[in-house]
C-alpha cells in the first residue's frame, strides 16, 4: 500500500482509504472514496500538482493533498 | 392573465447550465447582485406557452449542497427559504452526459428538498463520440423525475424541456435518499426533537453556514440532543452522506448507462499533452496571451477613431445648431466630450472580454491553473490565483470576486491584495493615449513599438503583482490549510451565442457603471472649471486685455488667453495649483492634476476629464488626441513627450485609483485594515517610480 502521491504514470490503482479529517469534502463528493479507481494522467511541468482521474472524473490536486489517500496498485 | 413560474436552474460547473439559460431565456436576461453581497444573480424569463412565462434563475454553480464559498451559499439559502420570492416551483438540475455520475450526487441531494426536481442532460451531441448509452425512461423510474436529454450546441431537446416545466405539478417530490440510513441513531434522534420536518433541511441547517437559517439554527442548536455532536464528527457523517448517495446513484446507473470504451474517441488527452507540456504548454500560453494584446491594440483602432471624430463632430454640430449659452456650453464641453471619453473604449474592452470568455469556455483556463500552480505557489499564491489575474486584465472587481474558489486563506488574501496591480480595462484608455501621444510608430520584428509598450505595461503589472506576493507572503503570518481541487473540464468550442452575450453583458455593465461615475464628473468639473471665486475669475478679461496691451495681439490670440486665465483661476484650476507642487517632480501640471484627482472615482475619467478640461472655452472642436497634443509647457514644448508620459504610464499602472475596488476589497476581507494597507502602500510606489522615471528621463 502507498500513498496516492507516489502513483506513477500508467499505473492503475484503487483508493483504500482516505483522512476525512485532512481531505476537504469537495474532493470526496467529486468521487475520491474508498473503493473507487484511481490514474495518474499527467504530471504538472514542475512534478506538482498532480492530474488524475478518480472515478472517471478529471481533477487536479496538490501533492501535499494526495498524500492523505492512501491506494493499492492494480497489477 | 399570464402566470408566472419559478424555475431555479441548478447544476455543477462546466456541466453548460449556463448555456441551457441562454437557450431558454435568449436575451430576456439581467444580471444583478444578491442582496448585500457581491454574489452574480442571472435571471431572465421565457415564455413557456400562451398564458405561462418561466422566471428563470441561474444559480451560482455547485458541486453539492454542502457549501464551502458564499457563491454556494446562495443556491441552499434559496432553496431552504420558502418565503423568498424567488422560491422555485421547479427545480432544474442540469448535468453533462460525460460526468453523470458526479453531478448525480448535487441532482440527489435537491430531490430532497421537497421540490418539484426534474433532470436536464445536456451534451448529449457527445454520446455517441463517447460511446454512451442511456436508457432514460428506466433512468426516470429509479431516479423518481424526468429526464430532458438536450444538446445546447445543437439546440436539441429544448421544447421538450419546457413542456416538463410547464408540467411541473406531475413530478414526484419524494426524496431517493433514506437519510435514515446514514446514521439511524443521529437521524433518530433529530426526529424526535423536531418531529414532522424534513430531516435533511435539518441536516443543511445544522452543518451549513447559511445566513438566512439563523433563526432556525438557535431552534436546532438550543435542542440539547443534537449539541453532542463534534465538528469532526459531523463531517464524518457528511462523508458517509455522500458515500450512500454515490450508491445510490450507481445502483440507479449500473443499468441505465453504460459506455463502450472501444468506440470512444477522446481528443482530450491528446490536447492536454500538448497544452499541457512542460516547455510547449508555456509557449503556447505566452503566445496566446501576445495575441490578444496585438489584437486588442490593431484591430480596434479603426472603430475608435471613427468614434472618436463621431464625438467631436457632435460636440461641434451641438454648438452650431443649439441657442449659445450656459446649457448648451454644458452640453458640448462638459457631457459630450466626457461621454466621448468612455464610448471611444468600447471595441477593445469587448475584444478584451471576448478572449477572457473564449478562455474560459474553451476548458483552457483549468489548464493554466494546472500548468502554473506550482510556480505561483512560491511567491505565496495558488494556480488559481490565475483566474483572477488573468481576468483583472478587464476590471479588477469580478477578479477579486473569483478568488472565493481559492480554498486556503493566505493565498486567497495575497491574491485579493495584488490583483489590482494587473491592467485593468479602466488603464487601457490612458494607456493608449498616452502611447500613441508619446511612443513613435515604428515597428521591430513586426511588433509595432507602441503594440510592444502596451504589452510591456501589462507584463510590468503582472510582474508587479508577483513581487509584492513574494514579499506579502515573507510578512503575512497566517496559518491555514492548503486546500486545491480543480475539475479539469473536457475540452469545449466557445457557444458563439455564450460567448456573444457575456461580451455584450459585460461590456454593456462595464460602459453603463463607468459611464454613471463619468457623466457626473464631468459636470462637476465643467461646472467648477467655468466657475470661480473673487476678481482674477470675473474680471479675467479686462485684467487680460490690460496685461496684454502692449503686445498687439489678434483679438484670437487675445480669447484664447483670456480663457486660459479664467481656466487658471476658476475653481478647478486652483485645486490643482493647490497639488502642483507635489506632482510638478513627476513631470505634471496643475491640469494633469486634475485629472489625477478625479481619477481616483475611477481610472477611466483621466481621459474625459483632460478632454473636458481642454474643451472649455475653446471652440476649435477637436479629437481627444490632438487636443492633448496641443497642449504646451510654458517654454513652449509639447507638455506630453517621452518623460511626463512614461511617468504618468507607471503612475497609472502602481496607483489604486478605484473606489470601487477598495469596496470590493473591504467587502471580501471583511474589513477596511487590508483596502487601506492597499491604497496607502500602491500610491506610494505609484509615485516613487514615477518620480525616478521621470527625473532620469527629463
Amino acid at each position: 500500500m502507498i500513498t496516492l502521491d507516489q502513483i506513477e504514470k500508467n499505473q492503475r490503482a484503487k483508493i483504500v482509504s482516505i483522512d476525512t479529517d485532512l481531505l476537504p469534502l469537495k474532493l470526496i463528493e467529486m468521487g475520491c472514496l474508498p473503493g473507487n479507481e484511481v490514474h495518474l494522467e499527467q504530471l504538472a511541468p514542475l512534478k506538482d500538482p498532480m492530474y488524475l482521474v478518480i472515478d472517471g472524473c478529471h481533477l487536479a490536486i496538490r501533492k501535499e493533498t494526495a498524500q492523505h489517500i492512501t491506494i493499492d496498485l492494480i497489477a | 392573465m399570464t402566470t408566472n413560474l419559478n424555475v431555479a436552474l441548478i447544476g455543477n460547473p462546466n456541466t453548460g447550465k449556463t448555456s441551457v439559460f441562454n437557450a431558454l431565456t435568449g436575451l430576456n436576461q439581467k444580471v444583478g447582485n444578491y442582496p448585500g453581497i457581491t454574489v452574480e444573480k442571472k435571471q431572465g424569463s421565457c415564455r413557456l406557452n400562451r398564458t405561462t412565462k418561466a422566471h428563470i434563475i441561474d444559480l451560482p454553480g455547485t458541486y453539492s449542497l454542502n457549501a464551502s464559498s458564499m457563491d454556494e451559499s446562495v443556491v441552499i439559502e434559496l432553496l431552504l427559504n420558502k418565503n423568498d420570492k424567488d422560491y422555485p416551483d421547479v427545480a432544474v438540475v442540469v448535468s453533462d452526459i460525460e460526468n453523470l455520475k458526479r453531478n448525480l450526487l448535487l441532482f440527489t441531494q435537491i430531490k430532497d428538498l421537497e421540490i418539484p426536481t426534474l433532470l436536464v442532460i445536456n451534451m448529449s451531441d457527445r454520446m455517441q463520440r463517447k460511446g454512451i448509452s442511456l436508457d432514460i425512461a428506466l433512468l426516470e423510474q429509479k431516479l423518481k423525475t424526468k429526464i430532458a436529454l438536450i444538446s445546447t450546441r445543437e439546440k436539441t431537446g429544448i421544447d421538450q424541456l419546457k413542456e416538463f416545466i410547464l408540467d411541473y405539478r406531475s413530478l414526484s417530490k419524494e426524496s431517493i435518499t433514506d437519510i435514515h440510513a446514514i446514521d439511524s441513531d443521529y437521524f433518530e434522534n433529530l426526529e424526535k426533537v423536531f418531529p414532522n420536518q424534513s430531516l435533511y433541511k435539518l441536516w443543511l441547517v445544522i452543518t451549513q453556514d447559511v445566513n438566512f437559517a439563523k433563526l432556525e439554527r438557535k431552534k436546532v442548536e438550543d435542542a440539547t440532543d443534537y449539541k453532542t455532536q463534534s465538528e469532526s464528527h459531523l463531517k464524518r457523517l457528511q462523508q458517509k452522506e455522500t458515500i450512500k448517495r454515490y450508491q445510490n446513484i450507481n445502483n440507479a446507473l449500473k443499468e441505465t448507462y453504460t459506455v463502450d470504451i472501444n468506440s470512444a474517441t477522446d481528443i482530450r488527452s491528446r490536447l492536454d499533452r500538448v497544452l499541457i507540456h512542460r516547455f510547449w504548454g508555456y509557449i503556447i500560453f505566452f503566445m496566446i496571451l501576445l495575441t490578444i494584446f496585438q489584437v486588442i491594440f490593431d484591430w480596434s483602432s479603426i472603430p475608435m477613431d471613427f468614434i472618436d471624430k463621431s464625438f467631436s463632430k457632435l460636440s461641434e454640430l451641438t454648438k452650431a445648431n443649439l441657442p449659445p449659452g450656459l446649457f448648451t456650453n454644458l452640453l458640448a464641453e462638459g457631457i459630450i466630450s466626457g461621454l466621448g471619453g468612455i464610448v471611444i473604449f468600447i471595441p477593445q474592452i469587448a475584444f478584451l472580454f471576448l478572449f477572457i470568455a473564449v478562455l474560459e469556455e474553451t476548458g483552457y483556463m483549468s489548464r493554466v491553473v494546472f500548468l502554473m500552480d506550482r510556480g505561483l505557489r512560491k511567491y505565496g499564491l495558488s494556480g488559481k490565483s490565475v483566474i483572477p489575474l488573468i481576468s483583472g486584465t478587464a476590471c479588477a472587481i469580478p477578479a477579486v470576486m473569483a478568488t472565493r474558489n481559492i480554498e486556503n486563506w493566505k493565498e486567497r488574501l495575497i491574491t485579493i491584495l495584488v490583483t489590482p496591480f494587473t491592467t485593468c480595462s479602466a488603464r487601457l484608455p490612458v494607456y493608449l493615449i498616452l502611447i500613441s501621444l508619446v511612443i513613435p510608430e515604428g515597428s521591430f520584428l513586426g511588433m509595432g513599438y507602441q503594440g510592444l509598450t502596451l504589452m510591456g505595461l501589462y507584463l510590468l503589472g503582472f510582474v508587479m503583482a508577483l513581487l509584492s506576493s513574494a514579499l506579502l507572503n515573507k510578512l503575512l503570518k497566517i496559518q491555514s490549510k492548503t486546500y486545491f481541487v480543480i475539475e479539469m473540464p473536457n475540452y469545449k468550442l466557445p457557444l458563439l451565442k455564450n460567448v456573444g452575450i457575456t461580451v455584450f453583458e459585460k461590456t454593456k455593465s462595464f460602459v453603463v457603471e463607468a459611464g454613471k461615475i463619468i457623466l457626473a464628473i464631468s459636470i462637476l468639473l465643467w461646472v467648477m472649471a467655468s466657475f470661480g471665486p473673487g476678481e482674477q475669475f470675473n474680471n479675467a478679461e479686462e485684467i487680460v486685455r490690460q496685461e496684454q496691451a502692449q503686445y498687439q495681439l489678434t483679438e484670437e490670440a487675445l480669447s484664447t488667453k483670456i480663457a486660459s486665465h479664467k481656466l487658471e483661476h476658476s475653481f478647478i484650476g486652483i485645486l490643482g495649483k493647490t497639488i502642483e507642487p507635489a506632482i510638478a517632480p513627476l513631470g505634471f501640471d496643475w491640469k494633469i492634476g486634475i485629472a489625477l484627482i478625479s481619477s481616483f472615482a475611477a481610472r477611466e475619467v483621466f481621459v474625459g476629464t483632460l478632454a473636458t478640461i481642454y474643451s472649455v472655452g475653446n471652440d476649435q472642436e477637436e479629437t481627444i488626441k490632438n487636443r492633448m497634443a496641443a497642449e504646451r509647457k510654458p517654454n513652449g514644448e509639447a507638455l506630453f513627450d517621452l518623460p511626463t508620459g512614461v511617468s504618468l504610464m507607471l503612475f497609472y499602472a502602481f496607483a489604486l485609483q478605484c473606489m470601487s475596488t477598495l469596496a470590493i476589497v473591504k467587502k471580501e476581507t471583511n474589513s477596511w485594515k487590508w483596502p487601506m494597507i492597499q491604497l496607502f502602500s500602491m500610491t506610494v510606489i505609484a509615485y516613487l517610480s514615477a518620480l525616478t522615471v521621470y527625473q532620469i528621463l527629463a
